[in-house]
């Protein structure tokens, strides 16, 4: 089997991490080879995280080369484009389009980049996803990365797995029942998306 | 029964498995987790120490004393340890003793990236280069008993791909390893550096070697796997797996695991059955250099680069001349995501008032506050290696005087950083009748690592209450006269006590004091500071639009270029109050 491969970026805080542990938890336990790597030196100091997932039936690397992940999923506008260059010229993007400033604009000097996704859109297949909007919809704009997720677990299409006993078993038990909305919203906009 | 982790986690369970007992370390990208991984289990101590030399020496008096032992640190901290890992590679062991470089190639969070190979050939001890997880663990393990088997050093080498890598590692029960006797005459006979004992032990250190060389040639941990072809991949390390990706099965692999000694006969012997050969490895040409001294042709830097990362991309490149087909797009829309200081950072402050004081050096070393350098904050001239503020700014402050122009040296250092070794450059600058500035920035953790406990905290790596070392006792012991200690989030504070130092032509110290922003605070941390209780918003009627809260570099401070106003982001503010105290119109007010 090809190894499938995902990067999975946003900014420190966004819940990359969480996502990507949910991830790689349930290809586990449905038998896949998986292997994960992560920099997340910067992420409390308001830095790019990303958090790499590569599973098939022999992975070796941990690392995705550039231009070889299969699958993009930012959960900030502009770390998609700033890691475009990861993706395969056929590959597919899932993004959340809120727009966190970085460090030059919040001190006013430079503005917020207008068009990033429209200039993602216009490179390859592209799912715009209003995660944190909805999330904020559900009640906790926390729980916008297990919306994304949600996405990404219905273009990846592995029937094998139950995602919502791997959320259930890796949140806080209080949490379970936003997490299950959240991956079910996921789910049906990007369904929406797919039938277009 | 199989379990995810990361490299850190699996050498962590290596070493439990082998029976470790003693484990000691000091934080440092991408070791730190290694020994917060082993103070998880019951049957090993686990401990912070306060540099990796400390760490190195307490591990070899465990190793004497009978007990197996550990040392981890990253790969600069090896530099910091290597006297007494030079010297004890001499003697032997009694209890194994295992130590790992985490070596970072690309530099993600580390001043240079030295290619800690060398460390071994250098210091003549045996050397394992995990490629993954279970290698991690495995290798570990055997560690211990090679250590035990052969008396040596043994060096577990990783990467920050490795040691941050995740995968499914098989996991083994833990062997109760029994303490070894130890007595005098062991000691003497062996534990003692006199140029007597050493010059016999350096003789029996090369006969180790050869012993060492043939396990190396019967390792488990270098093999070949053989496919239909005539080319040869000799390969180590994380540079392993990104070959296996590429090469997939259309070459022959000589995988090394046991890298120091080499195992010549059996390179030799698979060199001998392919037509061409290349060494696929990261950083420096380690490999490369002794197949070559072996009078072997092969290729390997000539293609490769000796610069940062390797990655699949670059093989597939350089090696088979596959450029990477990459999407073409405009990246100058781009804007930089620079890390910053925290919103609420106790640094940030003194940074400011630091900042705009002229004809100064600013010495400053690793840690958080290394980001006073950033813009627009800047304040900040070197940063050499891990406690070497005090004594790059005694040298300046020398220089800066002959040049008589009023220029000063400000030494700017962290709490932890203070006990690594920046406590050694105090005390030489008092004994040496130095006049520089030192500062200590002193936010009640070991921050840029993760949050450990230092011997400023009270607690142990296990959680434990211990001895409170006071910072400013330490420094008046050492006899410095002038020394002030501050809140750094009032900033009227920060300004008159840098104008005190700097009127002064005597050695001082400035303590500032205040809990990092996201740390957990402790009892005594609330007894002392008590929470932060408001936050702050702009009051854009107020607003001049001059953009000098924004100096402080602060994330949560917002400045809305088109409507020429600031604003805070409510979630964002931890109600430090400096930039209402920056602000000239009062616009920044308490909510």
């Amino acid at each position: 089997m090809k190894t499938t491969n995902v990067l999975l970026v946003g900014v420190g805080g966004q819940g990359t991490v969480l996502a990507s542990k949910i991830l790689t938890k349930g290809l586990i336990e449905a038998g896949y080879d998986v292997k994960m790597s992560e920099i997340h030196g910067m992420s409390q100091r308001g830095g790019s995280v990303s958090t790499q997932v590569r599973f098939g039936s022999e992975v070796y690397s941990a690392v995705i080369g550039n231009g070889e992940a299969d699958i993009l999923v930012s959960f900030e506008a502009m770390e998609a484009l700033r890691y475009l260059y990861m993706l395969k010229p056929d590959g597919i993007v899932i993004t959340n389009d809120v727009e966190l400033p970085s460090a030059p604009i919040t001190a006013g000097l430079a503005r917020y980049p207008e068009g990033v996704l429209d200039e993602v859109k216009s490179k390859v297949k592209t799912y715009v996803i209003s995660a944190t909007r909805y999330a904020e919809e559900l009640g906790n704009p926390k729980v916008a990365n297990i919306i994304l997720f949600g996405a990404l677990g219905k273009i990846l299409n592995l029937d094998s797995i139950d995602w919502e006993k791997v959320i259930s078993t890796t949140v806080k038990p209080k949490f379970i029942d936003i997490n299950i909305e959240a991956y079910r919203l996921g789910q049906k906009l990007v369904g929406e998306e797919y039938a277009k | 029964m199989k379990q995810l982790m990361s490299g850190n986690e699996a050498i962590a369970r290596g070493a439990y498995e082998a029976g470790v007992v003693f484990a000691s370390a000091y934080p440092g990208t991408p070791s730190t987790e290694i020994v917060e991984y082993l103070q998880q289990y019951d049957e090993v101590h686990a401990e912070w120490a306060i540099n990796e030399k400390v760490a190195m020496e307490t591990a070899i008096g465990a190793s004497i004393a009978g007990g197996r032992s550990l040392a981890a640190m990253k790969m600069v901290g090896v530099n910091v340890a290597a006297d007494p890992l030079f010297t004890y590679a001499y003697m032997g062991v009694n209890g194994g003793f295992v130590f790992v470089s985490a070596d970072d190639p690309g530099m993600f969070s580390s001043q240079n990236e030295q290619d800690n190979r060398y460390y071994a050939k250098f210091a003549k001890i045996a050397m394992l280069e995990p490629s993954d997880p279970q290698e991690c663990k495995d290798m570990t393990k055997a560690a211990f008993d090679i250590s035990e088997k052969y008396n040596t050093t043994v060096m577990i080498r990783t990467t920050t791909r490795v040691n941050h890598g995740q995968s499914l590692v098989e996991l083994g029960e833990r062997k109760e390893v029994p303490l070894k006797h130890y007595d005098r005459e062991m000691g003497l006979s062996r534990f003692d550096a006199v140029p007597a004992l050493s010059r016999k032990l350096r003789v029996e250190l090369e006969e180790r070697l050869a012993k060492l060389e043939e396990y190396s040639e019967n390792s488990e941990f270098n093999y070949e796997i053989w496919n239909a072809s005539n080319v040869g991949v000799i390969t180590s390390g994380v540079a392993y797996t990104y070959a296996r990706e590429v090469f997939g099965n259309n070459v022959n692999y000589l995988k090394l695991g046991f890298t120091h000694p080499l195992p010549k006969k059996k390179i030799k012997s698979f060199a001998d059955k392919v037509e061409k050969l290349y060494v696929i490895e990261e950083l420096e040409p380690y490999l490369e250099e002794e197949l070559k001294m072996m009078g072997i042709e092969c290729i390997g830097k000539e293609l490769l680069p000796n610069i940062g990362e390797l990655s699949t991309s670059i093989i597939k490149e350089k090696i088979l001349g596959q450029k990477e087909k990459l999407i073409e797009y405009n990246k100058d829309k781009l804007v930089p995501r620079p890390p910053t200081l925290c919103a609420g950072c106790p640094h940030r402050g003194f940074f400011y008032e630091l900042g705009k004081i002229k004809n100064i050096i600013i010495t400053s070393d690793i840690g958080c506050y290394g980001l006073g350098g950033s813009a627009p904050l800047r304040a900040k001239d070197t940063c050499i290696c891990m406690g070497g503020s005090v004594g790059t700014g005694h040298g300046a402050q020398f220089i800066l005087n002959k040049k008589n122009n009023g220029g000063r040296a400000v030494a700017v250092m962290g709490d932890s950083t203070f006990f690594h070794t920046g406590m050694n450059g105090v005390a030489n600058a008092v004994y040496n009748k130095s006049n520089e500035i030192i500062c200590i920035l002193d936010n009640r953790t070991t921050g840029m690592t993760g949050h450990q406990d230092n011997p400023g905290t009270g607690f142990t790596a296990h959680g434990e209450p211990t001895e409170i070392i006071d910072i400013e006792t330490v420094v008046r012991a050492f006899g410095v006269k002038n020394v002030k200690t501050i809140n750094p989030h009032k900033l009227d504070e920060v300004r008159e006590t840098l104008k005190w130092a700097m009127d002064l032509d005597e050695v001082s110290v400035i303590i500032t004091r205040y809990p990092c922003a996201l740390k957990k605070y402790s009892k005594a941390d609330l007894e002392e500071f008590g929470p932060l209780t408001h936050k702050y918003y702009v009051d854009e009627e107020i607003c001049i639009g001059c953009k000098i809260c924004t100096k402080t570099g602060c994330p949560a401070i917002n400045f809305k270029i088109d409507e020429k106003k600031s604003s805070i982001n409510y979630d964002q503010c931890a109600g430090c109050s400096v930039c209402s105290q920056v602000c000239p119109v009062d616009a920044i007010k308490e909510k």
